[in-house]
């Protein structure tokens, strides 16, 4: 089809939480080597659709492949930043420890992590900018410091494609300008990146590839072709954005009720 | 010291010195994991679901033998948490109701079947007190070489699987994207954590079996910020608990091992809440209060900069009733000048009025400059 | 009065007092305090008792109220610390007290009829022997005493009912208001350290937890309304009392602990068939809705693809297994079913939607 490998390659993804349908039959082809944004509104989605993606929830129907292959058997080539969020930051442990916890995957079971993955760990705090603070407990530092931790976790698990989850949430401009740059290196290098972004101000900015998704994927593509006013309200104007003429205004996907039609 | 002659020498209490010790290494370790986790009170859930158990393992098998009893009341604790999760898994109760309805539920259908068992009804006579409050002075040494054991094996797998349950502990989704089997990692955690309870039941008892897995963790975290360090302290300030407590029981007539251990292990949390370094209260409240003297020191200093250039003289003198003004009130003015004043920043010109020194100015010019530059705050 | 109809009597009074507050501790996730506190009234009880040497006197009731109280204090206290989270700082707390309560009893109040076991386990079947006159009536004290703190809670329940739901509900909204919701919350922990004393002398204080929590727990799958869950509540409780008492009859065991026995049981069959939010319900829901929602997921499927270039081939009967990772007899089915319902119609192997189809695509989305 293209000159390019498909990195991820979803098709006709639809889950459900319990009876609750989330997202709809999704097809995403994301060809390897791009700094991909996903965009939409709360509840859209998007952390559901990178749990699924990286196989920590059950799709009801679909198809996901991680080049060509099910993601089971290329576990190793992919990169996890989950929301900052979603751990208990005043857990007793410093930072080196959470980037060495990148290392677990190759090390399997058992083993403890050796002098190697430790200097593996501080080569992506540097990276990170976070050398000094390789000691300092994890509840000791800010929002921008937590994510480049957990950057840093994603670098030394040194795969081929990143997923992303917000990490741009509660950092300042400065920290933001640091993870872009970061980004950018890493897609210089082949990597593949794929990222829940919030901002769609800076979206052209710092993308070349874009998924809009609501429920529905919207649309999916380059940015200067898919990222248009009209995508936009449609995935962030209309109740779900998808044929419905009658639904407009602020309401969002969380009040979706269950598929209980069609027969 | 006659104290630890006895320890020493004594038999029966080096026994139960012995048992109490491994109860609170064991139950610490694990407990540690379960106050990370916010299962605090699965401990409580859970020793109290053993009864059941017991009850059940005896009827089955006629026999008292405390290994057999054991491992009904691992069996019976291990169902209960499964059940809870199964309740909060599929319906809208939350955690805490679904802790307290297997907790009393299966206590209370225990508590029938014994009553069943020995046709008396009357439960003050079922002679649950030991099971309640825990038997430890009457351990004896074959009670205590299967609890050693199985505390053995439990500790040995928490070894085994320390990154594993570590990453458990901290970021699950991570670890299940690493492709760890989390729902098996998740039960085998919490059967561990049965088996701990198991083993201090017979000396602690049911109704103080929680603290054992709460206190000492609790306590440990105080003092560090590691994890191999705290789940260390919480094994050791489980011990000291239980050998200290066995060893005050022993002096006192009529005392239950299971609430002096409780006693002292509680003892040891408020110490560590309050003067363990860094996260102590104590130790707060000292560097609150350094902190807001300072703060006072430096507000005054600056302003009696701004005073000063508002009359072109920087030694013109100032009253401290504006200075406690500009301090908002808050007194403690005078104090601060007197510390200034031993600095040479300072100097009272007459009674009641201040001015700043040469030195002084230099000092509040510097404080100006960088609180503009924005770095003010930093300490 | 028959003593055996006095402790039915008493049992049904005691689940029902119990069953009140215990709705309001489930909704507002508290459930364990319950535990915590008919665990340390025991030392407010002892300290009373201290103070003024009679196990009669009104007074040990509001010394164990008073503890009840600052048990919930502390906890607070030590939650705001934040130096331990709230559940180890229920764990923390309730043992400390408790221990102490214990310790004071073996020292120094041996002999006296203030028995832990007793606390911890209670008696009913010998409840009537203790009696009062009370308004020219021979009534058993337990049943004065826990029918007077009936009476309260459902006084307290009745006239701050408004309150109390919005507090539950949305504690910021009542504050808002003007209601305190910290004043609500104590005064329901009040309750429910007054419950538990009165409560323990009859069922022992483990077994209170079971009449204030499973109850309402039970309610709670069975009904959304804050008044259905109060009435249900109590009907469960006083229920369960009366099944409890004659299970025990049966047997010839403890009543109180075959009332909780029975809770537990009412609470097993809810937890599977209740209507709505049973086990079984939601399985055959899933059930349903698996079929169901495969329909809506082939009707999306289509119409995504009907105008794409490969519409002849996405939309075959044949590819939808590879398209949808669906097993071919299943994928059959789902069309078997979608066609049976209107909403494709298949020609030639090759599937097309409908209008009802459509239709049924927007419903299923948009909803
Ligand atoms: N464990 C769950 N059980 C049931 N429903 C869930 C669960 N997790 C998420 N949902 C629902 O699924 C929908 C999508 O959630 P998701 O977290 O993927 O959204 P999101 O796009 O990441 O939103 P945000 O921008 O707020 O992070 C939401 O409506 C949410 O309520
Ligand atoms: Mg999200």
């Amino acid at each position: 089809m293209t000159e390019r490998r498909f990195a991820i390659e979803v098709e006709d993804l639809t889950l459900a939480y319990q009876d609750k349908p989330v997202l709809w039959d999704i097809d995403l082809h994301v060809p390897e080597g791009i700094l991909m944004a996903i965009v939409g509104p709360n509840g859209a989605g998007k952390t559901t659709l990178i749990k699924t993606i990286l196989g920590l929830l059950k799709p009801a129907a679909g198809r996901i492949t991680i080049y060509g292959k099910p993601f089971v058997a290329q576990r190793k080539l992919v990169a996890y930043v989950p929301q900052r969020g979603s751990v208990d930051w005043d857990f007793p442990t410093n930072v080196l420890d959470v980037v060495m916890m990148g290392r677990y995957g190759r090390l399997g079971w058992v083993k403890w992590p050796g002098r190697e993955d430790r200097e593996l760990a501080m080569e992506a705090l540097r990276k990170v900018g976070m050398a000094n603070f390789a000691h300092r407990q994890i509840s000791q530092l800010s929002g921008g410091q937590q994510q480049r931790t957990f950057l840093a976790r994603a670098l030394v698990q040194d795969a081929q494609i990143y997923f992303m989850d917000e990490p741009f949430q509660g950092v300042d401009a400065t920290t933001e300008r640091a993870i872009i740059q970061l980004l950018k290196e890493l897609r210089a290098a082949g990597k593949t990146v794929v990222v829940v972004h919030h901002d769609l101000q800076t979206v052209s900015e710092y993308f070349d590839w874009v998924t809009l998704l609501n429920v529905r994927r919207i649309a999916s593509g380059p940015v200067s072709q898919v990222f248009t006013e009209e995508n936009l309200r449609l995935t962030y104007g209309g109740k779900v954005a998808f044929l419905s003429k009658t639904a407009v205004s602020q309401s969002t996907p969380d009040t979706l009720q269950p598929a209980s039609s069609g027969g | 010291m006659e104290l630890l002659n006895s320890l020493l020498f004594d038999y029966t209490l080096r026994t139960v010195a012995l048992g109490a010790a491994t109860l609170g290494i064991v139950s610490g370790a694990l407990g540690s994991f379960a106050v990370l986790r916010r299962q605090s009170l699965l401990g409580d859930a859970m020793s109290h679901a053993a009864l059941p158990g017991v009850v059940i393992a005896f009827m089955l098998t006629g026999s008292k033998t405390p290994v057999i009893l054991l491992v009904g009341a691992a069996v019976a604790g291990w169902l209960g948490a499964l059940l809870m999760n199964g309740v909060v898994r599929n319906t809208r109760i939350k955690e805490d109701s679904a802790l307290g309805i297997i907790l009393s539920v299966f206590f209370g259908f225990g508590l029938m079947l014994l009553t069943f068992l020995q046709r008396n009804p009357d439960a003050r006579q079922a002679g649950l007190n030991s099971f309640l409050f825990g038997q430890a002075a009457t351990l004896l040494i074959s009670d205590v070489i299967p609890m050693a054991i199985l505390g053995t094996i439990v500790l040995l797998l928490v070894l085994i699987f320390w990154k594993e349950f570590k990453l458990l502990s901290f970021d699950r989704d991570f670890a299940a994207s690493l492709g760890y089997p989390v729902a098996w990692l998740d039960v085998v955690l919490t059967s561990l954590l049965v088996l701990a309870i198991v083993v201090g039941l017979q000396a602690v008892g049911v109704v103080l079996m929680s603290a054992m897995v709460v206190a000492p963790a609790a306590a440990a975290r105080q003092w560090t910020d590691r994890l191999g360090v705290m789940v260390f302290l919480a094994a050791l300030f489980g011990a000291i608990a239980g050998v200290g407590g066995a060893m005050i029981s022993s002096l006192g007539s009529g005392l239950s091992t299971g609430p002096v251990v409780v006693l002292v292990v509680s003892g040891i949390v408020l110490l560590s809440l309050l003067f363990a370094p860094n996260r102590g209260l104590v130790w707060n409240w000292v560097r609150q209060q350094r902190d807001r003297r300072k703060l006072r020191l430096q507000s005054v200093l600056t302003n009696m900069y701004y005073l000063a250039e508002q009359h072109d003289d920087m030694a013109h003198p100032h009253a401290v009733t504006v200075l406690q003004a500009m301090n908002f009130g808050q007194g403690g003015v005078r104090r601060s000048l007197h510390v200034l004043r031993e600095r040479g920043l300072v100097q009272e010109s007459s009674s009641g009025f201040w001015a700043l020194t040469a030195e002084g100015v230099e000092e509040a010019r510097q404080l100006i400059d960088s609180r503009r530059a924005g770095k003010g705050g930093d300490r | 009065m028959s003593v055996q109809l006095e402790v039915q009597l008493i049992a049904v009074v005691v689940a029902v007092a119990c069953a009140l507050p215990g709705v309001f501790l489930v909704l507002r996730g508290m459930a364990m305090m319950s535990d915590a506190i008919s665990h340390t009234v025991l030392l407010g009880i002892v300290l009373a008792f201290f103070l003024v040497g009679d196990l009669d006197s009104p007074l040990l009731i509001v010394g164990a109220a008073l503890m009840g109280v600052l048990t919930v204090t502390l906890v607070e206290l030590l939650n705001q610390t934040q130096l331990v989270k709230q559940d180890a700082a229920i764990g923390l707390v309730f043992p400390a007290l408790f221990s102490v309560a214990v310790i004071l009893i073996s020292r120094f109040a041996r002999g006296v009829h203030l028995d832990v076991d007793a606390v911890l386990l209670g008696e009913l079947a010998f409840a009537p022997f203790d009696r009062v006159q009370f308004w020219g009536l021979d009534v058993p004290i337990a049943l004065a005493v826990m029918g007077g703190i009936l009476v309260l809670n459902g006084l307290f329940i009745g006239l701050f009912y408004k309150e109390l739901k919005l507090a539950t509900f949305d504690p910021a909204l009542a504050a808002a208001l003007g209601f305190s919701p910290v004043l609500l919350h104590y005064g329901l922990m009040t309750l429910v350290s007054v419950t538990a004393v009165g409560a323990f002398d009859a069922v022992g204080s483990v077994l209170v937890v079971a009449l204030m929590i499973t109850p309402p727990a039970t309610a709670y799958l069975l009904t959304n309304r804050l008044s259905h869950m109060l009435g249900l509540s109590a009907v469960i409780g006083a229920g369960s009392a009366l099944a409890g008492y004659w299970l025990a009859r049966l047997l010839d065991a403890n009543i109180a602990g075959s009332m909780a026995t029975m809770t537990g049981a009412i609470f097993l069959v809810t937890f599977l068939l209740a209507p709505e939010r049973g086990i079984v319900a939601i399985l055959r829901r899933r059930q349903r809705q698996r079929w169901e929602f495969a329909q809506a997921a082939l009707t999306i499927h289509l119409l995504h693809h009907e105008d794409s270039p490969q519409a002849d081939e996405e939309c075959r009967v044949d590819h939808l297994g590879e398209h949808l990772r669906w097993q071919r007899p299943f994928a059959d089915e789902v069309v078997r079913l979608a066609r049976r319902h209107g909403l494709v119609t298949q020609d030639n192997g090759r599937l097309y939607l409908t209008d009802k189809g459509r239709q049924t695509v927007q419903d299923a989305i948009v909803r």
